[in-house]
């Protein structure tokens, strides 16, 4: 569903990414980790186009995302995409940052809409709140808002740039549960996260990534377990340490 | 010095005829300046943050263009020079047919010139918006004109209500540059009552509090609107 075939960026003459390729089957949940600065963010926001890239191939579903006829918003139209800050529109109540795309992109009408909203709190635990503004809910609940907002898109696949860094820990499960269910349900997931207990939960692939290389790409348990490079080791031992 | 007030002369025959003319010529000036200030302030502004080099380069220009040219310079090309550079036939309408000539300069003046302030205050505003907001709604699949219409112009301009305030306010006040190339704003008319009377503290303290006097109906009505448009919650940071 996803393939990225040896992709290189810069940022001026900082070369980001360094030749990474993988590929994310349908209904896979990847989980990426690394040290800070590793082109983990930079790598996922490749896949729907929120940054060029300019060396390689991504496509998803067979479209290329660099290529020049592609209708970029059409296409991440159908990614969604969770931030580490949520990013909900502040503006908006809760009701009305689920229905923005769906009516402005989708073009489905108001009711429509806000029934497919409606329907989305409940799954996300949040059925009584559609009303608030997101200044006025907890960061676990904003966080699980963005994630209905992505999921009323109804999404073919869905990106994480660390979705729970910016929670304080007691509402960290309440995200992460969501998240759970989501990848059980059958999403194709590419999740960037130091969760390493729902990594060795939920996901199916772990990529390791470190100064723009993918160092790692195993499936969860032989990651856990075996052949892992020394640099994934010291990562590992210094993030399970807590 | 021996000087006779005449509180009483403002309100005499044709007196105060001319104070409500000036008020009227003020508010007109200043109304239609503003208008053309906000919507060519507005698309410069946001001209100015889009990703592409050439708006943001002509947006730069225009500001600077316009910013740094003293106004009364300004006034007086916009009235003297400028029907003689546009084409033969535009100059010949401007100067024979064009309808309240200063007027229409000093509107044209006023407003390009704020028009610069403005969109400074919209690039502001906007850029202050974190970078992810705007991530958030390509990724969704908006189109940048779409993240503009619902993102970022109403949370920036909600930003922005009390810089914009005064430079409505500075419009007004600079209206009365207007004086110069013969506009009968209020004070023009102050001046010409002073001519006509030799009252002049009368007629100039009329004019200060005419200006008083809007200032504030405009700062208590823009407090109305930032309230009304004010965010619930937001600005009042919690936790981390
Ligand atoms: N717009 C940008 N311009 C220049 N350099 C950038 C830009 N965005 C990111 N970088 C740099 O690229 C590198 C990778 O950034 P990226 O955000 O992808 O890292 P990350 O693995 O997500 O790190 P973190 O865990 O801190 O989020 C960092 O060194 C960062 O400073
Ligand atoms: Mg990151």
């Amino acid at each position: 569903m996803i393939e990225i075939s040896n992709i290189n960026k810069w940022f001026g003459s900082f070369h980001v990414l360094k030749n990474c390729s993988t590929q994310v089957a349908k209904g896979e949940v990847v989980v990426i980790c690394g040290p800070s600065g590793s082109g983990k963010s930079t790598l996922i926001k490749c896949v729907n186009g929120l940054e060029p890239f300019q060396e390689g191939t991504i496509t998803v579903n067979d479209i290329s995302v660099g290529g020049k006829g592609t209708d970029l918003s059409k296409l991440r139209a159908h990614i969604g995409m969770v931030f580490q800050n949520f990013e909900l529109f502040p503006h908006m109540t809760a009701m009305q940052n689920i229905c923005l795309g769906q009516t402005k992109v989708l073009g489905r009408s108001t009711t429509e809409a806000q029934d497919r909203a409606n329907a989305l709190l409940q799954r996300v635990g949040l059925g009584e709140l559609g009303y608030k503004y997101p200044a006025e809910l907890s960061g676990g609940q904003q966080q699980r808002v963005a994630i209905a907002r992505a999921l009323a898109m109804d999404p073919i696949a869905m990106l994480f740039d660390e979705p729970t860094s910016a929670l304080d820990p007691e509402m960290i499960n309440e995200v992460l549960d969501v998240m759970q269910e989501l990848a059980r349900s059958g999403m194709t997931m590419m999740v960037v996260t130091h969760e390493m207990g729902f990594a060795r939960r939920v996901a199916d692939r772990v990529i390791f990534m470190d100064q723009g290389e993918i160092v790692e790409d195993a499936t969860k348990d032989d990651f856990f377990t075996r052949s892992r490079s020394e640099r994934a080791q010291l990562f590992l031992s210094k993030i399970l340490q807590h | 010095m021996r000087y006779n007030w005449n509180w009483g002369i403002l309100f005499q025959d044709p007196y105060f005829e001319w104070l409500i003319t000036g008020i009227e010529w003020t508010l007109i000036v200043s109304s239609l300046a503003w208008i053309l200030a906000f919507s060519l302030g507005s698309l410069v502004g946001v001209m100015r943050t889009l990703p592409q080099r050439l708006p943001r380069a002509i947006g730069a220009a225009y500001v600077e263009l316009f910013r740094n040219v003293p106004l009364l310079v300004q006034m007086f090309i916009w009235f003297y020079v400028m029907p003689e550079l546009v084409p033969d036939d535009l100059g010949r309408w401007i100067k024979r047919d064009m309808p309240y000539p200063e007027a229409t300069s000093a509107i044209l003046c006023l407003g390009t010139y704020t028009a610069s302030r403005v969109a400074e205050q919209v690039r502001a505003g906007i850029e202050s918006i974190p970078r992810g907001q705007r991530m958030a709604g390509l990724a969704m699949g908006l189109r940048t004109w779409q993240v503009y219409r619902y993102l970022l112009i109403p949370v920036g301009y909600r930003i922005i209500v009390p810089p914009m305030t005064s430079e409505f306010l500075t419009i007004f006040k600079n209206s009365s540059l207007a004086l110069t190339i013969g506009v009968g704003e209020v004070l023009m008319q102050a001046r010409q009552i002073e001519n006509y009377t030799f009252q002049g503290f009368e007629a100039f303290t009329a004019a200060t509090i005419i200006y008083v006097a809007v200032t504030l109906v405009v700062v208590a009505v823009m407090a109305r609107v930032e309230v009304k448009t004010r965010i619930p919650g937001y600005g009042v940071r919690k936790g981390r």
